[in-house]
């Protein structure tokens, strides 16, 4: 009986997390990805993908808990860490760090190619791409995202078809009108930025 | 600046730089602020903005959202943008919707809109970008919407690949935000068939559709098997050049290979022998690749070959069923647990807990045990030493227990303190369970205690003293442990706990020492005393009474001490009132009466006391007339409701249920035994049993149970069963009882399953079900009979066949007897056949219900209970109890979404009851209400008691 109650005792340890991390998980079921995050090694968040809905406060507490947690990471240590109900998988490319969150009893080290293939398309785009890219074209980058995962999934894993997706969006652009210089400098509606 | 790709918008661009050259944080916040109302004015005012200044704008504020500032505006704008006809600028207002529009925006029929004429274009890039949209922010009125047109663009031939691929998960993500708006019935066998598309993309994002569809509705998809593993089997003996783009790194296709594994998870191995041979050779090839020289050096090329292997591993495990696989797997996660990479160490350990758990490879990765060993101490990550912390507790047993334990004892002492607690459990668990000598398991829970003793629980020093009590041979020995530990200066609280209960029993066993003479031992205790909390104090104090009983030489010095000033004018009531009894006691009653009140412990049965499950089986009747009171208040029912409702109690027991219940929760009476608090004395008395012989429990007889009362635990597996038709009624050491019930209208049919857990027989085994006289004329049972032996390890089937004839609240009895090792053992179960196991779940619309609601308002047709959450309110658990429980999910009735609002019809012989239920949430007070309506008041009332126990 005791010994039963050990065990429940020890599955509490693990229904005693604050509630709001059970919000999180019940949500969040069955889904290869919940989240993925692009942040720099000073701690400003360049990329947030959340493939679940999740309220504003959450998002904000959970990216702040994680960028602490994976900056105090020492080179060499496991790539993997288990967070509230969550797995956490992140990898650091330069000046910036990767991070995903997946559900515990996903694939690990293909989450890590994931990060690798999204880093790979990036570069190919942008051409040897820096933190700088991805900042001045955060747009770009989200893009890129919804051709490569979708719903948290990986939806084409191959790169030729998601630069080749990209670059037909890319030529739907080019047919738009070009705007002026002196439009973009805003002189036709001074203040324009 | 970096170059801008693409279009550039070149005030995004300059507006960026700003931000970028702010020397700090309050520039930083200008500049946003400067803008922000530059926008404002820019949307309030001008009308003349064109799309381009518009999506320029929705841009910045989406990348002012990105920096972490709430944005409170722009979104009519953006939704404007969605019906330009410009691509780049609708690309803007999609994006600035899934990051920024919650899913219960008031704009989302806007939206849909939008998606819906997106959805038709010619443009698949068009058609795309609102598919993006559907799957990123995945709503409900999405899918009630649009959702229907979905299954045909991914299956139809038209439809070009790239569609296809993004169509297949966006149904998946609709479907996860509400599975029931879009049925899939007649696309079901066209969607299995992607598994067979030409376009491997196609196939990639079919699987994790199928996947998700599996899990819902194995046997609709049974047909997928097949086809995953011909899949499978082409990807893996591919060449790495026969799939193009979809290699990586020389792999072929690593993420379809992982998601067609993963589908196999959610079956069990095929039946159908030729696809099992394949689906065995496709993991033997996988594992044989793992042998291979790798391709590359590049950790891509690793990671993703062993994460196929890992995965693959994953599905070995699942099936269980191949010896020759399970072992392999093994040995290969045996290689990686001395990987220089610290990722495969990590995963590795981590599987292996699961092999550990086969018993065709238990043995296998026992063979690892130094290296795990090794690991625990040497690895520098904690997440990895965690793992080998789990992967030493699954890979335990009783060949290797001892050593293993020393290790985790060795650990403790330097383990980091997040994974203490859960240390200190598993120790317990694995010493308990394999002590062959329990003097050592008494060491190693002493060793716990001194090691890491604030992180030892209750329950663990409960049971060292349970086992001590119920086993002489080791009572001495822990005398003389606990005696020695408590000589170290400064000692853990729960050593003292520990101790002093011990010496209180067996204290005289080590008495003829001198070194540990009866005044040696009262004084040791009592140089503790001051340091301890009252609860400690307390039950030290009950230690001194005992001492006076087992050593009375020292009766004077402990009536000193009980008698001191400190203690008899204690702050703390309860030590007060012990002082003040335990010195009487000591006064006024003679050695005899002293010696027959002090007796030692009898041994604890193997379940609980006898005395707190007579207590509980009263429970229900006290919890059900709480809830009555605390509804009173707010809502003054009629009086005439209220004692119609409730039958009256047998009088003796209310107060028992009413006040014990409370004072004794937890498993403390057990184990103080001498509870002196103010106990239901007189209550006690008049349902024949003494004070004093109450407070001690009832002396185990065969087993705890006479002829008529319930098997302690009983009533707790009874009710686990309102929300399920399957699982363990019972199990103790000799037998298991499990059970099987199928409903269909008012007639049950119930397997009850004995298995018999000994090697040795039973005989004489009878079981027979018994019907209350309140019941016997509602419920019929044809039971069969059962054999009247039943082999060691066997099990047998009885089944009954029951029929409702009408309302009954009792359930029947199950009463068991059997012989086993010459012993009688007789169990009095309660069947889990109650009147809600007659539900059958029932559709309708909003308008029906209330209809249906309206017309039910007599007060006695209702029964409504306000009641405490006693789990956490989890809203899909709930759902699943409520479904469960025979009730349907009625949505969009309720207009608060949080509250459950079910129908159902309940069948009996002699009438069919519609009842109506809604139960009410509020997660801030933690509580429930609880309203049933229908016709019969007798029925709400049954329903409403036994759900109230549910949540």
């Amino acid at each position: 009986m005791i010994l039963i109650s050990i065990v429940a005792k020890q599955e509490g340890l693990d229904s005693s997390k604050p509630v709001e991390a059970q919000d999180l998980g019940s949500l969040v079921k069955k889904i290869m990805m919940q989240f993925m995050l692009l942040f720099s090694r000073q701690g400003k968040l360049r990329l947030q993908k959340w493939f679940s809905a999740y309220p504003d406060r959450v998002k904000k507490k959970t990216t702040r808990e994680l960028i602490t947690l994976v900056l105090q990471r020492k080179p060499k240590m496991c790539s993997f860490l288990e967070w509230k109900d969550l797995k956490i998988v992140y990898k650091r490319y330069a000046s910036l760090y990767f991070c995903c969150a997946i559900e515990n009893d996903d694939n690990e080290l293909l989450t890590l190619e994931v990060i690798h293939r999204y880093v790979e398309l990036l570069d190919k785009y942008f051409g040897s791409v820096c933190e700088l890219d991805i900042i001045f074209n955060f747009e770009k980058a989200y893009f890129m995202l919804d051709e490569f995962l979708l719903g948290g999934e990986v939806q084409e894993s191959s790169k030729k078809n998601v630069l080749k997706a990209i670059a037909a969006q890319d030529l739907l652009q080019e047919d738009e009108e070009p705007h002026g210089f002196l439009d973009e400098l805003g002189f036709t509606s001074p203040n324009a930025w | 600046m970096p170059t801008v790709k693409g279009d550039g918008m070149r005030g995004l661009a300059v507006f960026i730089s700003d931000i970028r050259n702010c020397k700090s944080k309050e520039a930083e916040i200008k500049r946003i602020n400067k803008e922000l109302a530059n926008i404002r004015s820019k949307f309030k005012g001008d009308k003349t903005l064109d799309g381009y200044q518009k999506k320029k704008y929705v841009c910045k504020l989406l990348f002012i959202f990105l920096l972490g500032h709430d944005i409170d505006f722009g979104h009519m704008e953006a939704v404007n943008l969605l019906s330009s006809n410009k691509y780049t600028e609708k690309q803007i207002g999609y994006l600035f919707i899934s990051v920024l529009v919650g899913a219960s925006s008031d704009l989302m029929k806007l939206v849909i809109q939008s998606i819906k004429n997106d959805l038709v274009s010619r443009n698949p890039i068009h058609i795309n970008l609102a598919l993006h949209c559907m799957a990123n922010v995945g709503s409900r009125e999405m899918a009630d919407s649009v959702g229907g047109d979905i299954p045909k663009l991914l299956t139809s031939g038209e439809t070009i690949d790239s569609v296809k691929q993004s169509a297949g998960l966006t149904l998946l993500r609709l479907q996860r935000s509400s599975p029931e708006m879009i049925p899939l019935g007649e696309w079901t066998s066209r969607i299995i068939h992607l598994l067979n598309d030409q376009h491997m993309g196609v196939v990639t994002s079919a699987t994790s559709l199928i996947e998700a569809l599996v899990r819902k509705n194995p046997d609709e998809y049974k047909s997928c098997v097949s086809l995953a593993v011909s899949r499978l089997s082409r990807i893996v003996t591919a060449s790495y050049t026969d799939l193009q783009d979809y290699t990586y790194y020389f792999v072929p296709a690593p993420w379809l290979s992982v998601k067609l594994l993963r589908l196999l998870q959610n079956y069990p191995p095929p039946e159908d022998p030729s696809v099992r041979t394949r689906l065995t050779e496709c993991l033997e090839t996988i594992l044989n690749k793992a042998q291979e020289p790798p391709k590359s050096k590049k950790v891509q090329h690793s990671n993703a070959k062993n994460a196929v292997l890992f995965e693959a591993i994953n599905l070995i495990i699942h099936m269980d069923s191949d010896p020759n696989l399970l072992v392999r797997a093994c040995n290969q996660l045996g290689q990686f647990l001395q990987h220089k990479e610290t990722n495969l160490r990590y995963l590795a350990l981590e599987s292996m807990c699961l092999l550990a758990t086969s018993e065709f490879s238990h043995e296998a990765v026992k063979k690892h045990q130094d290296t795990v060993i090794t690991a625990l101490k040497t690895e520098r990550d904690v997440s990895v030493r965690q793992r080998a912390v789990d992967l030493l507790y699954a890979m335990c047993d009783r060949s290797n227990a001892e050593e293993i334990v020393g290790e985790m004892l060795e650990y403790l002492e330097s383990a980091d303190y997040s994974i203490r607690e859960e240390m200190v459990l598993k120790v317990a668990i694995l010493a308990e369970k394999y002590a062959v000598d329990y003097t050592w398991y008494v060491d190693v829970i002493l060793n716990l205690i001194r090691i890491a003793g604030d992180y030892v629980s209750e329950e663990v020093w409960y049971r060292v003293i349970q086992i001590v009590i119920n086993r002489d041979d080791v009572q001495g020995y822990a005398a003389k442990t606990v005696f020695e530990a408590l000589q170290a200066p400064a000692c853990h609280e729960n050593m003292v706990k520990v101790g002093g209960y011990i010496l209180g029993e067996f204290g005289n066993l080590i008495a003829g020492d001198p070194r540990s003479s009866p005044l040696v031992q009262f004084q040791l205790l009592h140089s503790k005393y001051h340091l301890c909390s009252p609860n400690t104090r307390g039950l030290l104090l009950s230690t001194y009474i005992k001492f006076i009983n087992l050593f009375p030489e020292i009766k004077t010095s402990i009536q000193e001490i009980l008698g001191s000033d400190n203690n008899l004018r204690n702050p703390d009531v309860e030590l007060q009132q012990r002082c003040i009894e335990y010195l009487q006691l000591s006064t006024v009653a003679s050695p005899d009466v002293l010696a027959t009140v002090l007796e030692e412990m009898p041994p604890f049965p193997e379940r609980e006391s006898s005395i707190l499950a007579k207590l509980k089986k009263k429970k229900p009747t006290a919890t059900a007339e709480g809830g009555e009171e605390k509804e009173k208040e707010p809502r003054t029912i009629p009086q005439a409701q209220v004692s119609t409702a409730e039958p009256a109690a047998p009088v003796p027991l209310q107060p028992v249920g009413n006040t014990a219940p409370a004072a004794n929760t937890g498993g403390a009476i057990d184990l103080l035994g001498l509870d002196t608090a103010p106990a239901p004395a007189a209550p006690a008395a008049s349902s024949g049993l003494g004070f004093l012989v109450d407070v001690f429990g009832d002396q185990p007889a065969t087993n705890g149970v006479d002829d008529d009362s319930l098997t302690p635990g009983a009533e707790e597996n009874f009710k686990k069963f309102f929300c399920k038709q399957n699982g363990v009624l019972f199990e103790n050491d000799l037998l298991q009882i499990g059970i099987k019930a199928e409903y269909r209208q008012n007639l049950a049919r119930v397997g009850v399953f004995f298995g018999n857990k000994t090697t040795f027989q039973f005989t004489n085994f009878t079981s027979n079900l018994v019907l209350a006289d309140s019941i016997k004329s509602a419920v019929s049972v044809q039971p069969k009979a059962v054999d009247p032996v039943v082999d060691g390890g066997a099990q047998v089937q009885q089944l009954f066949n029951i029929e409702c004839i009408d309302n009954f609240t009792d359930a029947p009895l199950l009463k068991i007897s059997f012989t086993h090792s010459g012993q009688m053992q007789k169990l009095n179960l309660k069947l889990p056949v109650i009147i809600s196991k007659f539900l059958e779940p029932a559709e309708m619309n909003s308008e029906a219900f209330f209809t249906r609601w309206k017309a039910l308002s007599q007060p006695e047709q209702e029964c409504q209970k306000i009641f405490k959450a006693q789990f956490p309110q989890d809203t899909e658990q709930v759902k699943q109890k409520v479904l469960g429980f025979g009730l349907s999910i009625l949505q969009g009735i309720d207009p608060n979404p949080d509250n459950f609002v079910s129908s159902a019809i309940l069948h009996t012989r002699n009438q069919q009851v519609g009842c109506l239920v809604r139960l009410e949430p509020n997660k801030q007070m933690q509580m429930y209400r609880l309203t049933i309506r229908s016709t019969k008041p007798e029925i709400s009332k049954a329903l409403g008691d036994l759900l109230e126990t549910q949540f």
